[in-house]
C-alpha cells in the first residue's frame, strides 16, 4: 500500500512538472509579443529534405500567436486540473505524456511554417488524441470512439496530404510565409482539386457537418481531455488552417458557398442537439460543434467585419468552453453525476465552481460585461456583412439563443433551486481544479472590460495573417445599433427556449428518433469495410507457395511482352562468340535441363547450382573477378541452404493434373522467352558508358580507391547498402524465428 | 552423416577460409574483394564445419551467437554511417584520417560492418535450418 500511494505521488508531480513547462512555454511565448505586435514574424527554419524543397519551418505570427496562447496558457491550467482529477489514476504520468505529447504536437501545427512540417503535426495531434480518447482502453466503447475520431480525422488528414502538394505544386514551394505573400492560388487550374481536398482536412478536423458525429462520440475521454482537445485546441485545428490559407485560398464564390453551407447546418444542428441532451458534457460538446461551426461560418466571409468577428469568437470560445468542461469535471467529481436533471443547488457546497461556472456561463450566455458579449455583437456585425445576410443573421440568432439557453442548462441549472439527488454528498473541489475555471472565468470578464487587451493582437492576426486592410473594433458599448436589438432579442428568445426546455426536448427527441442516424451507419460502414478486407486478404493470400509462385512469373512475364510489344525495340543477333562462351553456354543450358528432372530433388540443387556457377564462369571470362567471386560464394550457399531444406523433405510425389504441369510449364516458357528478348534488346543497343565514366574518373579522387564495385558499395551508395544489409539481417532472423516456432510448436 | 575425411579436411579449410575473407576484406578497397564477399567467405568456412562436425560444434567454434554478429555488423556500419556527422558532411559520406601512417576511413569501419552483417546473417540461417529440418 505504501508503495502504491508513494507511485500516485510520483504521478502527481509530472502533472505539476507539466503545467509548470506549459506555463513556461505560455511565458515564453509572451515576450515575443512585442515583436509579433509590430507586424513582423517570428521566422525559424532548418533545411529537412532539400531536394523536395521541404524544411523544418516556424512562423510566429498574429494568428500563430493566439493560438499558441491559447494551447500553452490553458494547458498550463489543464495539467493542473487533471492533476487535481485524476492525480491518483495509477496510470497518471502515461496520461501527462499523451497530453503532454499532444501540446507539443498543436504548438507544432499552429507554428508550422511549411506545408509539410504543418502536416506532420496534423497528424501527430490525430495520433496523441486517438491515445487520449481511448485513455480508459479497458472500456470497449472508449477504443471504439477513439478508433471513429482517429479514422475520420487521418482519412481527412490524407486529403489533407494532397492538398498540400498540389498547392506545393501549384505555388512552388511549400513555404506558407512565400504563398500567403503570394498572389493566391484562386485564380489556378487545380484551385478546385486543393479546395476540395484542404476543405476535407479542415472540415474532419474540425467537426463540420457532415463529419461532425465523432465529436460527441470523444467525449469518451478523460473531462481533462474533453476540456483541453475538444473545445480549446485540437477541433480548432480545423478552423486555424481555414483561416491560414484563407487569403490563398479564399474569397471565391466556392468557398464562400462550402464554408457558408457547413457551418450554418453545423451551428444549427449542433445547438438544437445539444438542447436535447441532459449530460452535461454531452451537452458541452454539442455546443462546441456550434461554435466551430459559427466560426467556419463566419471564415467564409472576406470582410474585415465577418474575419474579426471569427478570430474573435475563437479566443472568447476557447476561454469560457475550457472554463466550463472543467466545472462540468468538477460537478462530476463533487457529485458523482453530471445529469442535469439530477443536479441542483449546488452553490452552497461548492461556491467557488459557482463562481467559475457563473462567469464562463455569462460569457457563453453573451451578457454583458463579458467578452462573450462583444463576440456576439461581431458576430451580428460580421452577419450583415456576408451573404444572404437575413439568412444567415436569422440562423446565428438563433445558435445563440440555443447556446443562451444551454449556458442556463449547463452554468445556471445545477448550482440553483433545490438541492437534487446525487450518488453522494457534494463537495467543493480542490484547488487545482479550480485555479483552471476560475482563471479563464475571469478573463472572459476582464477582456470584456478591457477589450483593449486583446484588441491589437486580434488587428494583427486579422491585417497580417488574413490580409486585411483593417480590423473591426472591440467595444463594450458601440451604440444602439441593429446588433444591439439582435442581441436583446437573444436573450429573449434564450430565457424563452430556457424556460420551456423540457417540451422542446421532448419534440427534439421525437424528431430526431425519424432521422436517420450517424453512428449506426458508420458501424454497418466499418463492418462491411472489415468483411471486405478480410474477402480479399483470404483471395489473394492463399498461403499456397505455388500461387504466389504463379502470380509472381505471370505478372513479370506480361509485364516485360507487353513493354516489348508496345516499344517494339530493334534485336540484335550477335553469334561470333569465342568457343569458351560457347562451351560455357553448353554447360548453363545443361545445368537448367538437369533442374528440370522431376523424380530428384539432388538433381534440381545440382541443376541449378551448375547454371550460377556457368554464369560465374562468364564474369571470369569478361574479367569481372568480383562479381564472378560473389556469384561464385552465392551460388555456394544457395547450393547449402537448398541442399538442406530440400533433400529433407519427403520424396517427389506429383499431385499436380496433367493441365496444371501444361500450364505451369507455359508460364515458364513465357517468363523465358520474354526475359530472353530483353536481354536481346538490351545488347543491341550501344552500352551507355556515362556512369561507368564517371566512376572510373572519380572512385579514387573522392572515395580513395580503386576497386570500383567495392567503392560504390561502401562510400558511394553506402546508405544503400546499410539498408540492404537491413534487410538481409532481418530476412535471416525472419526466418530464424518461424523455424524455431515451428520446432517448438511440434514439441508441444 | 559423419566423413573422417572431410572432418580432419574441415579443420584446415575452415582456417584458411576465415584467413581468406579477412585478406578479401582488408585488400577490397583497390583490389578485388569487399566485405560482402568476404563474408560470404567466412560464412561458407563456418557452413563447412557445421556439415562436418555438427551445428553444435560449429557453434561452439563461433562462441557469438551469429545473431549477436549480424547486428554487431550493423551497428558498425551505422556508427560508419554518423561519423560523418561532427563533420557537416551527409550521413555515410567517408571519413579519412591517418595514424601512424596508415590510412584509416570509416569506410573500412562500414566494410568490416558488412561483413559482420553478412557472417551473421547466413549462418543464422544456415544454423537454424540445420537444427530444425
Amino acid at each position: 500500500m505504501a508503495i502504491e500511494a508513494s507511485g500516485y505521488d510520483v504521478g502527481r508531480r509530472w502533472g505539476y512538472l507539466a503545467a509548470v513547462l506549459a506555463a513556461l512555454l505560455a511565458g515564453w511565448f509572451a515576450t515575443l509579443l512585442p515583436q509579433v505586435l509590430a507586424g513582423s514574424p517570428v521566422l525559424l527554419t532548418w533545411e529537412w529534405a532539400p531536394p523536395l524543397g521541404i524544411s523544418l519551418g516556424f512562423m510566429l505570427d498574429g494568428l500563430s500567436m493566439i493560438m499558441a496562447l491559447l494551447i500553452s496558457g490553458i494547458g498550463a491550467l489543464i495539467f493542473l486540473y487533471a492533476t487535481g482529477y485524476m492525480g491518483d489514476h495509477p496510470q497518471f504520468g502515461r496520461f501527462v505524456l499523451f497530453l503532454f505529447l499532444f501540446m507539443l504536437s498543436m504548438l507544432g501545427l499552429v507554428l508550422a511554417r511549411d506545408l509539410i512540417t504543418l502536416f506532420v503535426f496534423w497528424e501527430l495531434t490525430s495520433v496523441t488524441s486517438y491515445l487520449l480518447i481511448g485513455f480508459n482502453h479497458e472500456n470497449p466503447q472508449a477504443r471504439r470512439n477513439a478508433l471513429q475520431a482517429m479514422l475520420v480525422t487521418g482519412a481527412g488528414g490524407l486529403a489533407l496530404l494532397a492538398g498540400f502538394i498540389l498547392i506545393g505544386t501549384a505555388a512552388g514551394s511549400y513555404d506558407l510565409a512565400q504563398i500567403l505573400a503570394g498572389d493566391g492560388l484562386q485564380g489556378h487550374a487545380l484551385y478546385g482539386p486543393i479546395l476540395v481536398l484542404v476543405l476535407l482536412g479542415a472540415f474532419t478536423k474540425s467537426a463540420q457537418f457532415p463529419f461532425h458525429f465523432w465529436l460527441p462520440n470523444a467525449m469518451a475521454a478523460p473531462t481533462p481531455v474533453s476540456a483541453y482537445l475538444h473545445s480549446a485546441t485540437m477541433v480548432k485545428a480545423g478552423v486555424y488552417l481555414l483561416a491560414r490559407l484563407h487569403p490563398a485560398l479564399g474569397d471565391t464564390a466556392a468557398w464562400t458557398a462550402t464554408l457558408t453551407t457547413a457551418g450554418l447546418i453545423t451551428a444549427v444542428l449542433a445547438s438544437i442537439l445539444a438542447l436535447r441532451q441532459t449530460d452535461l458534457k454531452t451537452a458541452l460538446a454539442y455546443t462546441t460543434l456550434m461554435a466551430l461551426g459559427t466560426i467556419t461560418l463566419f471564415l467564409a466571409g472576406g470582410s474585415p467585419y465577418a474575419l474579426t468577428a471569427a478570430i474573435s469568437f475563437l479566443i472568447v470560445h476557447s476561454l469560457y468552453k475550457a472554463a466550463l468542461f472543467m466545472v462540468v469535471g468538477a460537478i462530476d467529481h463533487g457529485t458523482g453525476t453530471r445529469d442535469a436533471d439530477l443536479l441542483g443547488g449546488l452553490r452552497r457546497a461548492m461556491p467557488l465552481t459557482a463562481l467559475a461556472a457563473l462567469l464562463a456561463g455569462a460569457s457563453m450566455a453573451g451578457l454583458p460585461p463579458m467578452i462573450g458579449w462583444i463576440g456576439k455583437e461581431l458576430l451580428y456585425v460580421g452577419a450583415e456583412t456576408l451573404n444572404p445576410s437575413w439568412l444567415l443573421t436569422a440562423g446565428v440568432l438563433l445558435a445563440n439563443a440555443l447556446m443562451f439557453a444551454v449556458a442556463g442548462v449547463v452554468a445556471l441549472r445545477p448550482f440553483v433551486g433545490a438541492p437534487g439527488q446525487t450518488p453522494h454528498k457534494p463537495h467543493e473541489a480542490g484547488w487545482q481544479m479550480l485555479t483552471g475555471p476560475l482563471l479563464l472565468g475571469a478573463l472572459g470578464l476582464v477582456f470584456g472590460i478591457g477589450a483593449g487587451l486583446v484588441q491589437p493582437l486580434i488587428t494583427v492576426a486579422v491585417t497580417g495573417s488574413l490580409a486585411q486592410e483593417r480590423a473591426a473594433g472591440l467595444h463594450l458599448w458601440a451604440g444602439v445599433n441593429l446588433p444591439f436589438f439582435l442581441s436583446l432579442a437573444t436573450f429573449a428568445l434564450g430565457t424563452l427556449i430556457y424556460l420551456g426546455r423540457a417540451r422542446l426536448r421532448a419534440a427534439i427527441a421525437a424528431l430526431l428518433d425519424r432521422l436517420p442516424q450517424f453512428d449506426p451507419g458508420w458501424d454497418r460502414f466499418l463492418d462491411g469495410f472489415r468483411a471486405f478486407a478480410a474477402w480479399q486478404a483470404r483471395s489473394i493470400q492463399t498461403g499456397r507457395l505455388t500461387d504466389y509462385l504463379v502470380v509472381s512469373f505471370v505478372s513479370l512475364a506480361l509485364i516485360l511482352l507487353a513493354s516489348f510489344v508496345l516499344r517494339s525495340p530493334a534485336v540484335g543477333f550477335d553469334l561470333s562468340a569465342p568457343l569458351l562462351l560457347w562451351m560455357v553456354a553448353g554447360i548453363c543450358v545443361a545445368g537448367a535441363v538437369l533442374a528440370l528432372n522431376p523424380h530428384s530433388r539432388i538433381a534440381n540443387v545440382a541443376g541449378i547450382g551448375t547454371v550460377g556457377i556457368s554464369v560465374a564462369l562468364i564474369f571470369i571470362i569478361y574479367g569481372a573477378p568480383d562479381v564472378a567471386t560473389t556469384q561464385l560464394m552465392v551460388e555456394t550457399l544457395s547450393a547449402v541452404l537448398f541442399g538442406i531444406a530440400m533433400l529433407r523433405l519427403p520424396g517427389i510425389v506429383e499431385r499436380r493434373s496433367r493441365s496444371r504441369q501444361i500450364g505451369h510449364a507455359v508460364i515458364a516458357g513465357a517468363v523465358g522467352l520474354s526475359l530472353t528478348l530483353v536481354v536481346l534488346a538490351i545488347t543491341a543497343h550501344p552500352l551507355d558508358r556515362h556512369i561507368t565514366q564517371f566512376f572510373e574518373e572519380s572512385s579514387y579522387v573522392l572515395a580513395h580507391g580503386l576497386n570500383i564495385v567495392n567503392v560504390i558499395l561502401v562510400d558511394f551508395r553506402a546508405f544503400d547498402t546499410f539498408g540492404e544489409l537491413t534487410v538481409v539481417l532481418l530476412a535471416a532472423l525472419g526466418a530464424y524465428a518461424v523455424l524455431k516456432r515451428r520446432t517448438k510448436g511440434a514439441r508441444k | 552423416m559423419k566423413s573422417l575425411i572431410l572432418t580432419t579436411g574441415a579443420r584446415t579449410l575452415i582456417a584458411l577460409f576465415l584467413i581468406f575473407s579477412l585478406y578479401v576484406l582488408l585488400r577490397g578497397h583497390n583490389a578485388p574483394g569487399g566485405g560482402f564477399i568476404g563474408g560470404l567467405i567466412a560464412a561458407c568456412g563456418f557452413a563447412i564445419h557445421a556439415f562436418a562436425s555438427g551445428v553444435a560444434e560449429a557453434r561452439r567454434a563461433l562462441k557469438v551467437d551469429p545473431r549477436t554478429i549480424g547486428v554487431t555488423g550493423l551497428i558498425c556500419a551505422l556508427i560508419a554511417g554518423l561519423m560523418a556527422l561532427p563533420f557537416g558532411v551527409a550521413p555515410f559520406a567517408g571519413i579519412w584520417g591517418e595514424i601512424a601512417g596508415y590510412k584509416l576511413s570509416s569506410v573500412l569501419l562500414f566494410d568490416i560492418g558488412v561483413y559482420l552483417a553478412v557472417v551473421g546473417g547466413i549462418l543464422t540461417l544456415i544454423f537454424a535450418l540445420e537444427e530444425t529440418l
